[in-house]
């Protein structure tokens, strides 16, 4: 009944779009197509994701050559270093996980994963993405205003944040925190979006457990953020008043707490942690089972500890704060909640692996990325325990322990999980194929030097380097680990010069590549009964995608091929073609 | 664990170093396992002619045994580090020994400001020693420290004594250290605190009685005589 309403609604839709069919850069601007929206916030998330690498690379500069000029930058000052990092942080997090994973990726997939022709608010859609690059103009020019970008770190701690007299940036953190409100609104008008599509417009035969994880995951991933950035819009605007107009939230002499933010942050944070990490998790899982032509091992167990991820996640934000003066006996509680969530995610690792028992294991470039994030973030899953246990904490709370541990995480999220999702779907997105022998090098020559930028730096955060600071020389204990500080910069600067065989290979499969069949990887999902790529409206209106069967059905007993499609038909009599 | 790497100079760097230690152990052998497994069964079943892949739902009871007992074994591992995790917080933390000495250590943009109690043991009497950047402390004797900020939030860290602990504007937090070690160490300010945070440097002068002594009588202010 929900879906004729919604087929309904499509109708409608449609017939609107036809009636004013745009031209010309209007119809980039203008566009409601969900696919057109997702490249969009596809390339400014790849945008964005530059200019946090090319930051990355001015400070690692800045800590292996103390004082030196920049080549491309100049130098580095103690109040430039600190904008940097912050816009780092807040542009890898914000400005590339969010808009790729979930945005780009969720957009994209979402209606053709389902079956669906669209969203179902495409005109939501479209505003989604204007906000977002207002976001990200406002973000971009809070960087070159006068007094320079904000400098008080991702987290944004008040006082510190709060009032110009500290932070020395009185225009740059007022944009940096309008510029993540405006983010945030985007997002929310993104997720709205994934959550009733997911609900309304499923294909005719489409129960819940027949839903790939993909969009299980990033509507997941959706209502958690709904859920928990309530908080720190809340939070922020407070933080605006203070900067702006002279009131005390957080300020102690006028009865305010500084403390307030942390937690308000933190309830989002957290959570967030697990938002960018979701849709990762449902790519990986869609290209592991293509590629090791196997059932998923356990659709239900994975589906249920990713919601039991998703509901304790809520409860252990204040273990960034053992240290931070909250009432110490609060820290044995978020011990208690912190190692209980290490259960479901490692039950979702197991999961994973237990996937490929059995399978038939092919190791092409989007199964090397999908394998290479377990292996990582399985590293950035065991440091957590360290950290999450109050007691050892202690020691390294904010630390290079800290910092190698959460890029354990989010690199394998944010570009391992990206560059999987990529190289899986970009014979659906452009209609191309990639060269494969070009793929396999960009992936050593990521995953080798990513692992030789984090690993020194796990040791550095032991020896008790702390973090955030432009220049180590300061310190006499740290001074003799600058041989270990090179190494990490060499190797990001070969981890960045690599990704130009990622672009030359992008730019080459589009330019001359050979075209992508329907169905290049011979996967099960719906998206791959469309044309690649997909026409808007994703399949003709009256051959629209039926299901039959779940989206993991690989080497089924009772069938020839090692693939049954969502949307074959499961009469014993032979099909035309597997792929139709 | 750490001491190759770094003094233990206080009497509760022994029982952190040795937390870590434990979760090394623990998160360090399903480490090794996961990974050993992973890339096994990438090994095991590669595709090759006349291979196929085998159909298995994961619901099957002989083989949902295999994320049962492992998450069975993970749990009772978090139970080891939970309780290990509140006992090494309880004594650096929550259990405040008796003070021999209290000094106020003060965080501002970008110093730390130390008040000890001079030659008469006593905090805020006319004999205090005022410092910036370096604390005299005595070897062996538990002190009280109470950890204020003027503006922003600091973190006060010293990375041989296993301390840190921030400093809110507004607050007083009262914690404890007892150096077992001789020698001056750095202190660090661990919390992001402007642009002078880089330079936001201590150092902690952990002296021999007869040392301490010496160095208290020869700062005590000339109005305290």
């Amino acid at each position: 009944m929900a879906q004729a309403s919604a087929a309904t609604a499509h109708a409608h839709e449609h017939g609107s779009h036809e009636h004013k069919e745009l031209h010309g850069i209007l119809k980039y601007l203008w566009s409601t197509d969900h696919k057109v929206i997702a490249m969009q916030y596809l390339f400014t998330g790849m945008f964005m994701a530059m200019v946090g690498g090319f930051m990355a690379y001015v400070f690692r500069m800045q800590l292996a050559f103390p004082g030196k000029s920049v080549p491309l930058f100049g130098y580095v000052s103690p109040g430039r270093y600190n904008a940097l990092i912050t816009a780092h942080g807040s542009i890898m997090i914000f400005w590339v996980a969010m808009p790729v994973l979930i945005a780009a990726f969720g957009n994209y997939l979402i209606p053709l994963m389902i079956g669906a022709d669209d969203m179902v608010f495409p005109r939501l859609n479209r505003l989604s993405y204007q906000v977002f690059l207002l976001s990200v103009i406002v973000l971009l020019s809070s960087l070159f205003v006068k007094g320079g970008g904000f400098g008080g770190g991702w987290p944004a701690y008040p006082p510190l944040s709060a009032n110009a007299k500290y932070n020395l940036t009185p225009l740059g953190s007022s944009m940096w925190l309008v510029a993540v409100a405006l983010e945030f609104a985007a997002f929310l008008m993104g997720g709205i979006n994934f959550i009733t599509t997911l609900m309304n417009a499923r294909a005719p035969g489409m129960k819940a457990y027949d839903i790939p994880m993909m969009p299980w995951m990033v509507v997941i991933a959706s209502i958690m953020f709904m859920l928990s950035v309530g908080p720190l819009i809340a939070g922020a605007i407070m933080l605006f008043f203070d900067q702006n107009l002279g009131t005390g939230f957080y300020d102690p002499s006028r009865g305010g707490d500084p403390i307030l933010w942390q937690h308000l942050f933190w309830f989002f944070g957290h959570p967030e942690v697990y938002v960018v990490l979701l849709p990762a998790v449902g790519t990986v899982l869609e290209i592991i089972t293509t590629f090791a032509r196997k059932k998923l091992f356990g659709y239900k167990t994975l589906l249920y500890t990713a919601a039991a991820t998703a509901v304790l996640s809520f409860f252990v934000w204040a273990h960034h704060q053992f240290i931070a003066g909250i009432d110490p006996r609060m820290a044995n509680i978020f011990t208690v909640t912190t190692m209980i969530i290490s259960i479901p995610i490692a039950e979702m690792c197991f999961v994973i692996i237990a996937t490929l028992y059995g399978g038939d294991i092919r190791l092409s470039t989007p199964m090397l990325w999908a394998l290479a994030f377990m292996a990582e973030f399985l590293i950035g899953g065991c440091t957590g325990i360290f950290l999450g246990a109050s007691g050892a904490d202690i020691y390294l709370h904010e630390t290079y322990f800290v910092l190698a541990h959460f890029h354990y995480t989010f690199f394998p999220i944010a570009i391992i999980g990206t560059f999987a999702a990529f190289t899986y779907w970009f014979p659906k997105m452009f209609g191309k194929m990639l060269n494969e022998t070009l793929g396999k090098i960009h992936f050593w020559g990521t995953i080798i030097p990513f692992n030789l930028i984090f690993i020194p730096l796990f040791i550095l955060g032991l020896d008790g380097q702390q973090r955030r600071i432009y220049d180590f020389q300061n310190f006499p204990e740290l001074r003799h680990l600058q041989p270990i500080r090179i190494l990490a910069t060499i190797s990001l600067v070969v981890m960045l010069l690599f990704q130009f065989v990622f672009f030359f290979n992008v730019i080459r499969a589009w330019l001359k590549g050979p075209k992508a069949p329907k169905n290049p990887w011979q996967s099960n999902t719906l998206e791959w009964t469309a044309e690649s790529p997909p026409p808007h409206g994703n399949w003709p209106p009256d051959r629209m995608p039926k299901v039959y069967r779940g989206p993991y059905e690989y080497n089924h007993p009772d069938r020839e091929d090692d693939y049954w499609p969502q949307n074959i038909p499961p009469e014993p009599e032979p099909a035309p073609s597997p792929a139709r | 664990m750490l001491h190759g790497l770094i003094p233990e100079a206080s009497s509760f760097a022994g029982n952190i170093d040795w937390l870590i230690f434990l979760v090394l152990v623990l998160v360090g052998f399903w480490f090794i396992v996961a990974e050993g497994v992973f890339f096994w069964l990438i090994f095991r079943f590669r595709s090759r002619p006349g291979h196929k892949g085998q159909y298995l739902t994961g619901h099957e009871k002989h083989v949902e045994r295999w994320i049962k007992i492992p998450h069975a074994l993970v749990l009772i591992c978090d139970v080891i580090i939970i309780i290990g995790a509140v006992h090494v917080w309880y004594i650096v933390k929550m259990h405040l020994p008796p003070a021999d000495y209290t000094v106020r250590v003060t965080g501002q943009q970008w110093d730390w400001v130390f008040q000890e109690p001079g030659a008469d043991g006593k905090l805020d009497t006319k004999d205090d020693i005022y410092t910036t950047d370096s604390l005299h402390v005595e070897v062996n004797k538990t002190y009280h420290f109470l950890l204020e900020s003027r503006d922003v939030i600091h973190d006060f860290s010293v990375p041989v004594f296993r301390l840190k602990q921030d400093a809110i504007p507004g607050r007083t937090i009262t914690g404890w250290f007892r150096p077992t070690e001789t020698g001056t160490f750095d202190i660090q300010c661990a919390k992001l605190c402007g642009i002078g945070h880089g330079v936001m440097v201590g150092s902690m002068v952990v002296e021999t009685p007869a040392q301490h002594a010496a160095w208290v009588a020869k700062n005590t202010p000339t109005s305290a005589q």
